[in-house]
């Protein structure tokens, strides 16, 4: 597959894995390796952050193409982000971030004004950030000004399985966008991923359809295909879709006689 | 307005009329729907549901495993005091239990800590009676930075505050209250609080309110059940939480379901609960509310506690004591409420892993 470049670094695997949920560190870390994927986000609030060699779930993802996504997870303003940041940069050794600023408890929507805010902080600090936004066209043209690394629209609430109900703006983010967009949250399915990758997405994080499935090792071998395919079938071209037959009457032929 | 004027426009004896007529029709509508009103809430915990349960308990673990994953967040409860100025009839800490009253000193606390450190928590629940000489906002104040060095997340159960003083205890590292309304009769519940401060009904009502104005991250609600019919009580409960989910929007809320247990000179439930019946309050809470946090304590036996934890509980502690300096400094004193559960943590995490699921001990940082 064609690599995907971010803040300089590449990833041969377009497919973003996350932590949570899983039933043991064992299964996360086999589900991880057959994902293929290399960028792993961890939230901060699970990890003991000043013993993190220690910790049971960083110790479990200790592999040389793996790297870690510290996430802010539990913040609610701006100001709780860029301190959760730097305690990250400092314990995960990473100035990556995955930016999430959900005031809301309940569905776990990230809040425009204070994530907006966030990054640009964040990126006079000299970190990579990569927020978790709404899927809004125009909230991603500010924080590309802002100059983060790429954009993390959602699919559909976090944890939802729902798929892709943002599309129509998922697709104006992706034609206009000048950084990689990485469709995150409400993923159910590896159709949904194909899907995301199919309409030009340049990848996709997924986590509760993985981590809750009925064999979660077996799904994240299915993501990694639905990814690929998705992808492949973006390159290739995909032909239009005729909504209608071609008409048997033709209404303009008078034009040729 | 506070969630009193919504409690005003209800009527204790027209709800529980309402849910007892409930009809298996009205529970097939419950079930079918993808976002449950309290209307809905009725019908799962009416007597009509009982022969749905088995749907019920499938549709709960789902949710509960889509929302939570396959975790279960561990917690110990601290006992600081057991010195209390009201009288409960139900409580063994009620200020005419003749008992010997204790109230950790600065020290104790830190054996106290240490020894709960040992064991492997980073989330605990503060608990104590309601004495405002020696365990009030004062003594919070100097012992919530003790806690805070020591674990990730730090609770408290003790006496409703008022706002300023929540507001005062938040930033030394307060992340959440459990405030039990104990039943929302109120005649009940005057009868069963005769003597001090909890006597106010009103007061207590309105505590979840002064604690969402706060800005408190996470609030816990229950009744505890044995004193009213319970089908009643939770149906407020969820009317409760409810509103506060819609006013307090950025806070989180917990249940848990207490089930009245014997202590020294105790009284007896006036209602009682199967093990049937509370399987079907929490699948109804969980259908209710998919994001709503379910609290299981050592009250309940270990081989019930074992097969719950599948069916929509997200928290539960182990090994408690409900005794204060019951880890380390004085293992003897009288305790709050017999446990029933009496295996040590590490015992019940080891149970949780064998179901397939996560003990999860850390799932906070206070980033401020």
């Amino acid at each position: 597959m064609d690599p995907l470049i971010i803040a300089g670094r590449t990833f041969e695997s377009r497919l973003f894995t996350g932590t949570g949920k899983f039933g043991s560190s064992k299964t996360m870390e086999e589900a991880i390796l057959a994902s293929g994927s290399e960028l792993v986000t961890v939230a901060l609030k699970r990890v003991d952050i000043s013993n993190t060699q220690q910790d049971g779930m960083i110790s479990m993802l200790q592999h040389p193409h793996i790297h870690l996504l510290p996430n802010t997870s539990g913040v609610r303003t701006a100001k709780e982000a860029v301190y959760a940041a730097q305690l990250a940069r400092e314990a995960l050794e990473t100035n990556w971030l995955k930016l999430e600023i959900h005031p809301d408890p309940r569905y776990l929507l990230p809040d425009p004004v204070e994530t907006l805010e966030a990054a640009k902080e964040l990126v006079k600090l000299g970190f990579v950030v990569l927020p978790y936004i709404h899927a809004d066209p125009v909230l991603c043209k500010r924080l590309e000004e802002a100059g983060v690394a790429a954009v993390m629209p959602l699919g559909a609430p976090i944890g939802s399985n729902k798929g892709l109900r943002t599309l129509d703006f998922l697709e104006i983010i992706i034609s206009q966008s000048t950084v990689p967009v990485i469709v995150d949250a409400g993923i159910g399915a590896p159709s949904h991923a194909a899907q995301a990758m199919e309409i030009g997405a340049d990848a996709v994080l997924v986590n509760t359809a993985i981590a809750v499935a009925g064999q979660p090792v077996r799904m994240a071998a299915a993501f990694k295909q639905a990814v690929m395919a998705g992808r492949e079938a973006y390159l290739a071209g995909l032909g239009g879709i005729s909504v209608h037959a071609n008409a048997s009457s033709p209404l303009v032929a008078f034009l040729d006689e | 307005m506070s969630f009193e004027d919504i409690f005003r426009q209800h009527r204790w004896d027209d709800i529980k009329s309402a849910i007892y007529a409930k009809t298996p029709a009205d529970v097939e509508q419950a079930l079918s729907r993808s976002r449950r009103t309290p209307d809905d809430f009725m019908a799962l915990v009416s007597p009509a549901a009982a022969p749905y349960l088995e749907q019920m308990a499938h549709l709960s673990r789902q949710l509960t495993q889509q929302r939570f994953g396959r975790t279960m967040q561990l917690y110990a409860p601290i006992y600081l005091s057991n010195e209390c100025q009201n009288i409960c009839t139900y409580c063994g800490f009620s200020y005419d239990n003749p008992l010997r009253r204790k109230t950790l000193s600065g020290t104790e606390i830190l054996r106290e800590i240490e020894a709960v450190r040992t064991l492997g928590y980073e989330h605990v629940l503060l608990v104590t009676g309601e004495a405002h000489q020696t365990v009030g906002v004062d003594y919070f104040s100097k012992t919530l930075p003790l806690f805070r060095q020591h674990f990730a997340q730090v609770s408290m159960e003790v006496q409703p505050m008022d706002r300023d003083e929540y507001e005062q205890l938040i930033p030394l590292g307060l992340h959440s209250v459990l405030v039990y309304q104990e039943t929302y009769h109120e005649e009940d519940y005057r009868k069963h609080h005769p003597k001090g401060k909890k006597s106010r009904f009103g007061y207590r009502l309105e505590t979840p309110d002064r604690l969402g104005q706060a800005g408190i991250h996470k609030i816990g609600l229950g009744v505890l059940i044995g004193l009213e019919d319970w089908r009643t009580d939770s149906f407020f409960t969820a009317l409760h939480l409810d509103y506060l989910q819609k006013t307090y929007w950025q806070t989180r809320y917990s249940i848990s379901f207490p089930r009245l247990r014997p202590f020294s000179g105790g009284l007896a439930p006036k209602v009682d609960m199967s093990d049937r019946e509370l399987v079907q309050l929490i699948c109804a809470y969980r259908l209710f509310s998919e994001e709503v946090e379910l609290s299981l304590s050592t009250r309940e036996s270990g081989q019930f506690r074992d097969r719950l934890v599948q069916l929509g509980i997200t928290t539960m502690s182990a090994g408690s004591k409900t005794n204060p300096g019951g880890y380390a400094v004085d293992p003897q004193s009288l305790e709050q409420f017999e446990i029933s559960d009496e295996r040590s943590a590490g015992e019940v995490a080891g149970m949780i892993r064998q179901q397939g699921y996560e003990p999860v001990w850390k799932d906070w940082s206070a980033f401020q």
